[in-house]
């Protein structure tokens, strides 16, 4: 089994989907000469054709809109944005189109896209290249969101959210693309969407977190008897396994690189809350960014929730 | 207009036409009237004027076309094919509805008709116009996109990416912007730099042409040509077809911004009446069947409306299907 990075591991998806389903396209702006701005898409032009993989212009409600369009027709498209932060020009699309075409159309087009966007801080861009804005996604019903935190659950979500019927936001933690390598099975089936996934077992608190907070909370917690938890999809989320957990440990701290304010956390919680709140021996805590805009590079380190944070949050939590 | 309708097209698709206009004009005055009595509500934008160019541009397209529009297109998707009764239906918000009462008035969808839906979203449509072109390239069919927007449409974002993708990866969509020279009360020279809208498209290397939309032969004959040139081509056309809607924006506009007589002026020129006279005037219906044609369009949209009354509403529960498969 190869070792792989990320982006290696998301290409390696591209590669095995485009092969399997002639349906699939890839288009976004620099994806097929240029192989994407992280050459995620690299060498897939050559293999695959500019019939599949397509340049666009620089538009991304017009990239969208036309991924609808195809999937409305049967394609399967795979949007690249360059950064989260480009795909507000693109919110009237998703929100009022791709989400609401099954509903508007009672069932009969669906709208089997996936936009995937690199998202989140850490690499020294300003904020509209560092935003994580999940939960504005996650508001709209009628889209999944889908957040990988290593190569292999990129590689394995990635072929899920092609190969599922609905419209799916597909966020890569961009501070993790080169950072971690690790073994992906080339051929092996895809992750299912909507199941979270234990990342270490532990008995005293509950910590949720995804994308590319899990690595740093899972430094942060390596000293404590805590029970990780990777959410993996955020929407539809998989209340089974974090209730279970929660009310095994008793207690919960949420981990977000988001802002905290309606943040996904705060969903998290009131559903702890009133599904398990006879389990919780203390508060539920949330250890996000705080509610100001992603700062430049010198500032990022005081603002995403770092690992000397989360511990704080977690001796706090366990004094209960 | 010395053009004899019978070297055009045979009595039967001339008269079918006029059909198409009658039932169309009938059916958007029984909304406004169910719209007064409560049965259709929240926002409802009534095509009555504007007949020509859906009868006419939908009789030049194949049957397995598709055709995507904005939000006064209930007559769009009646021309195409769709049943009165379940358009209907669907303005009413019931169950047996096009779309079983969910999608409303400015979203009705029939993929068995290739009807790609209504947006609400001024603009919406064209990227997705753009995807399906695609879409149909690349599964080498032959089928054409036939796009259909207002002239607020054009000065959205949208309408240029649109355009130049098209023209950039020589996608088979026919553009037909329907000028009816007001985005609710603004008119389009206070809207546009250039009113001429056809004459936009020089930026994007795509062909156009101007067509009076009050004339539904004139429509018919522009569609045709453009479509076959789109077909055959694969490459994206636009026409401009000069309308007017005879009511408001929608049923809560009083359309204070037209002068009466400029209202008066376009009535003269109503598509319906003046079609019926030239197809008397050449001898291919006579006043009997063009009555006949009036009482059955009347009596078909009653119909229309009695059905919408009589079918259920959606089951409550009906609220959370068809949101995620």
């Amino acid at each position: 089994m190869a070792q792989l990075n990320m982006v290696q591991a998301i290409n390696l998806a591209l590669r095995e989907e485009m092969a399997r389903d002639d349906r699939v396209v890839l288009l976004g702006e620099d994806v097929a000469a240029d192989g994407g701005v992280f050459r995620i898409s690299e060498g897939l032009l050559e293999r695959f054709g500019p019939e599949r993989v397509l340049d666009t212009p620089l538009a991304e409600s017009g990239i969208v809109g036309a991924a609808i369009g195809m999937a409305a027709y049967g394609l399967r498209p795979v949007v690249e944005i360059q950064f989260l932060g480009f795909l507000y020009a693109a919110f009237d699309q998703i929100f009022s189109h791709a989400a609401r075409l099954r509903t508007r159309s009672r069932g009969r087009f669906g709208c089997p896209l996936v936009i995937r966007t690199p998202y989140g801080g850490g690499i020294k861009a300003p904020e509209l290249h560092e935003e994580s804005s999940e939960a504005l996604f996650c508001h709209v019903p009628g889209i999944k969101v889908v957040v990988p935190s290593g190569p292999a659950a990129a590689r394995g979500l990635l072929l899920a959210a092609i190969r599922d019927p609905d419209p799916v936001l597909f966020l890569e933690p961009t501070r993790l693309y080169r950072m971690i390598r690790e073994e992906v099975p080339e051929g092996a089936d895809a992750l299912p969407l909507g199941k979270a996934r234990i990342a270490r077992e532990g008995g005293k608190v509950t910590v949720v977190a995804w994308g590319s907070m899990l690595e740093r909370v899972l430094t942060a917690t390596a000293p404590y008897d805590a029970e990780v938890i990777d959410l993996l999809t955020l929407s539809p989320w998989d209340e089974a396994t974090v209730l279970a957990s929660v009310r095994k440990t008793g207690r919960l701290v949420i981990v977000h690189e988001a802002v905290e304010s309606c943040g996904f956390g705060a969903e998290l919680a009131a559903t702890v809350a009133a599904e398990a709140m006879l389990s919780l021996r203390g508060p539920v805590f949330r250890v996000t960014a705080p509610d100001v805009p992603v700062p430049l590079a010198r500032l990022i380190d005081h603002y995403l929730p770092s690992v000397e944070r989360i511990q704080r949050s977690l001796d706090e939590v366990l004094q209960y | 207009m010395d053009t004899k309708l019978r070297s055009i097209l045979p009595d039967h698709e001339l008269i079918r036409l006029y059909e198409q206009m009658v039932l169309c004009r009938e059916f958007e005055e029984a909304c406004a009237e169910q719209y007064t009595k409560g049965n259709i509500t929240g926002f409802l934008h009534l095509y009555s004027g504007q007949e020509a160019v859906a009868a006419g541009a939908t009789h030049a397209l194949h049957g397995d076309d598709y055709v995507i529009s904005a939000y006064r297109e209930h007559p769009q998707a009646i021309v195409r094919g769709a049943d009165p009764r379940r358009v209907m239906a669907e303005l009413f918000g019931k169950a047996t509805g096009i779309c079983k009462g969910k999608g409303g008035s400015m979203h009705l969808f029939d993929p068995n008709l290739h009807f790609m839906g209504g947006y609400a979203i001024v603009g919406g449509q064209f990227p997705i116009a753009t995807g399906l072109a695609f879409a149909a390239r690349y599964r080498r069919e032959e089928r054409i996109v036939a796009c259909f927007f207002g002239d607020g449409a054009v000065n959205q974002g949208t309408f240029h990416e649109g355009l130049n993708w098209a023209r950039l990866w020589e996608l088979p969509v026919l553009y037909v912007c329907e000028n009816n020279f007001y985005g609710i009360g603004t008119e389009v020279h206070r809207s546009s730099a250039l009113a001429d809208i056809h004459k936009r498209t020089c930026g994007y290397d795509i062909p156009s042409e101007r067509v009076d939309g009050m004339d539904v032969m004139a429509v018919y004959q522009a569609v045709k040509h453009a479509a076959e040139w789109v077909r055959e081509h694969s490459r994206p056309y636009l026409i401009e077809a000069i309308t007017y809607r005879f009511r408001g924006h929608s049923m809560s506009d009083p359309g204070k911004y037209r002068a009466s007589a400029e209202v008066e002026l376009w009535k003269e020129r109503d598509p319906i009446p003046n079609f019926a006279k030239r197809l008397l005037g050449e001898g291919i219906a006579g006043q009997p069947l063009l009555d006949k044609v009036r009482e059955t369009a009347a009596a078909q949209v009653a119909e229309a409306v009695k059905f919408a009354e009589e079918s259920p509403w959606p089951d409550d529960d009906e609220v959370f299907n068809d949101v995620y498969v």
